[in-house]
Parts: structure tokens; sequence; C-alpha cells
């Protein structure tokens, strides 16, 4: 497997879901309101593309993850939203 | 090509998805117990539960000579209530001599609360009074990475659970080596949105070898792929993976953890 055979299975699916993601950051930004944690999660995340280093998906994965480690008292809910409430955005 | 889906929640899909495994080349499909979408409302809804997939399920995989097996507990979104729980749990037994059941599963944390630690408990300690094989869910999104570790923490306590045993299921990149180090088989959910797409889970393979690793739809009543398995086997060849590696991760891989119970046996094997 080469670099160049990567880019002609995935280029095109990962411009399409790049697209997505501007897209989505577009329509956030265009309309009124507050936001909560799960934008700051999400610029969290965004901000560990840029970074070189290997392990992006872990990465990305983390900045939405729960980083405690005790159960917590009790399960209110039964979904998960996507981003932990409790996490400090890094970016401003 | 031949595969083993190894989770499927069969008593949520129609009959039409027996007939398309089959027609792709399944040759087994376990199916383990699981939250149906409500919870239910007493100890008897399990028990009526338990015998639909150890009872009619496997009838129905029959007429398309599909051997289904099952997994038993109560699962972690119904694992708030303890009292239920324990209720469910001394269920258990009764059926593990059924012909088709494989072990427990799958069970695990959904929020990570406390009470879904000591119903997990629960299921360990039974696991480890009758040697059962173990199929552990792992939370959705935020929950997974800190559930995973809790839940490793667990099955480590019980000193009598063996880790080539357990397989600890909808892993992604930031779990999948605290399961693989702990000498835990690793499973990787090929599920639309909530968790894995076929080409990061070919990327797992590749970084870490195809050693107690399988590949699983956990086709359910959400928006799922039964056929997940062979469209990656599909994916798997465009990136130029040889026939004998897609072979060992779509069926000897799975034969391999689930033969581990005598029960799992495929005609003419």
């Amino acid at each position: 497997m080469t670099r160049q055979r990567i880019l002609d299975l995935y280029f095109l699916d990962a411009r399409h879901k790049l697209i997505e993601i501007a897209a989505f950051l577009d329509r956030v930004e265009r309309v009124e309101g507050n936001a909560d944690f799960r934008l700051d999660a999400f610029r969290d995340a965004l901000a560990e593309l840029a970074d070189p280093k290997p392990d992006k998906a872990k990465r990305v994965l983390m900045a939405f993850s729960d980083t405690t480690a005790e159960p917590i008292p009790a399960a209110t809910t039964k979904a998960a939203c996507g981003a932990w409430p409790g996490r400090k955005p890094a970016v401003a | 090509m031949r595969f083993i889906e190894p989770h499927a929640h069969m008593v949520s899909r129609v009959t039409d998805d027996y007939r398309d495994l089959v027609a792709a080349g399944c040759a087994a499909v376990s199916e383990p117990a699981f939250w149906a979408g409500f919870d239910r409302s007493s100890p008897q809804g399990f028990y009526d539960y338990f015998c639909q997939i150890t009872e009619y399920e496997p009838k129905r995989a029959a007429k398309f000579g599909l051997p289904h097996f099952c997994w038993l507990c109560i699962n972690p979104k119904e694992s708030e209530d303890v009292s239920l729980a324990q209720d469910v749990v001394v269920l258990i037994p009764q059926f593990l001599d059924r012909p088709t059941v494989l072990g427990l599963g799958e069970i695990g944390l959904n929020k990570n609360s406390r009470n879904e630690l000591t119903v997990l408990e629960m299921h360990i300690e039974l696991a480890a009074q009758h040697d059962l094989l173990i199929l552990v869910h792992t939370p959705h999104l935020e929950d997974k990475h800190k559930g995973t570790r809790l839940t490793i923490d667990a099955l480590k306590n019980n000193r009598r659970i063996k880790p080539e045993r357990v397989i600890i299921d909808h892993v992604e990149e930031h779990t999948i080596e605290l399961v693989l180090e702990a000498g835990f088989w690793a499973g990787m959910t090929l599920y639309p949105g909530t968790k894995c797409t076929s080409s990061r889970a070919i990327d797992m393979i590749e970084r870490f070898g195809p050693e107690r690793l399988w590949m699983n739809s956990a086709c359910d009543w959400g928006e799922s792929v039964p056929l997940a398995i062979p469209y990656t086997a599909l994916d798997m060849r465009k990136r130029g993976h040889s026939a004998d590696l897609i072979d060992r991760m779509i069926y000897r891989n799975p034969c391999q953890f689930l033969s581990q119970c005598p029960k799992f046996k495929l005609p003419g094997s």
C-alpha cells in the first residue's frame, strides 16, 4: 500500500466529509443563540487535525471523551450525546 | 466468501436479513442479549426474551440453514436498577445448558454509574463460577474510554477470569490498545455514525495485526448494516489485503474465539 493508493481510494470520500464539517460550522455560526460544550469539544477535536503528530483519530476521540476515572453516582439518562460536558475547552 | 457474524441482534431484524446473510456467505450468527429500545418491566420480560433468543431465533435462522448462537445477560442500559438486575441474573443459570448459549453478553457499562458497575461485577462473578465466555459492550461516544478502563479493571479484579475468554467489543482507536495490552480480544463494530467504519477497522488491523481481533455489524433496530462484514472484506480486498488475511479476520478469528465454548460447532466441521 502506498500513499498514492490511499489517496486514490479515500481522497474523494475524505474531501466530501471535510466539506460537510465546514458546512456544519458555517451553519452553526450563521444562526443566533448560545452554543454549548459540544461545540467547544468539536473545536478542540478539530485542532487535533492541525497537529502533525500521528494518532489523530485517537486524539479526536479523546477530545470528546470523559477523562475521569470514577463511576458516576447514578445514570440519569441512557443516551450519550457525543461530547463530555465536564471538559474545559482547550481552544478559546 | 465465508464469514461469521458474531454480534447481531437478529430479534430486531426481518427474516430477509437471514436470507441476505446466508447468500453473502455467513456460516453462523451469534446474538448477544441487549436493550430492546425500552425498559422491560419485570424479570419475566427477560425470561421471555431469553426464551426467544434460545428457542425461536435458532428456528428462524435454521430456515436458511444458518446456525444461531446466543449470549445472555441484563444489558447495561437496564442495569441502573440493581434489584431488577439481581432477579434477572438469578434466572440466567437455568438457560446455560441450552444448546446454543455460548456465554454471558453483552455485559458492560452504559453511563459508567456505580449501579451499572455492580451489575457488571455480578455477571463477571457468574461467568467465573460457570467458566463462561464473556462478550462485553463498551459505552457509546464520550463514555467509551472511561467505560472501557472501568470494565477492564472489573474483569482483572476477578482472578478466575481468563482474558483470552473475553471479547471487549465496540473498540475504537482510543480503546483498542487498552484492550489488547490487557490480553483480551477486541471487537471492531461496523455501525454507522456511532461506532467504527470499515476503513477505520482496516486501519486498526494494519496497525495492531490480526491477533485477537474480530469484526461485527451489531445490527439492530437502529439504522445498521447486517452485511457490514462482507462489505468490509471487499474494502480489505481493495486495499490489497490477501484472501488469507480476510478469511482470518472474518471467519477464522471469530471461530477461534467462539470455539472456546464447546457448543460452537458448525455443520461439516
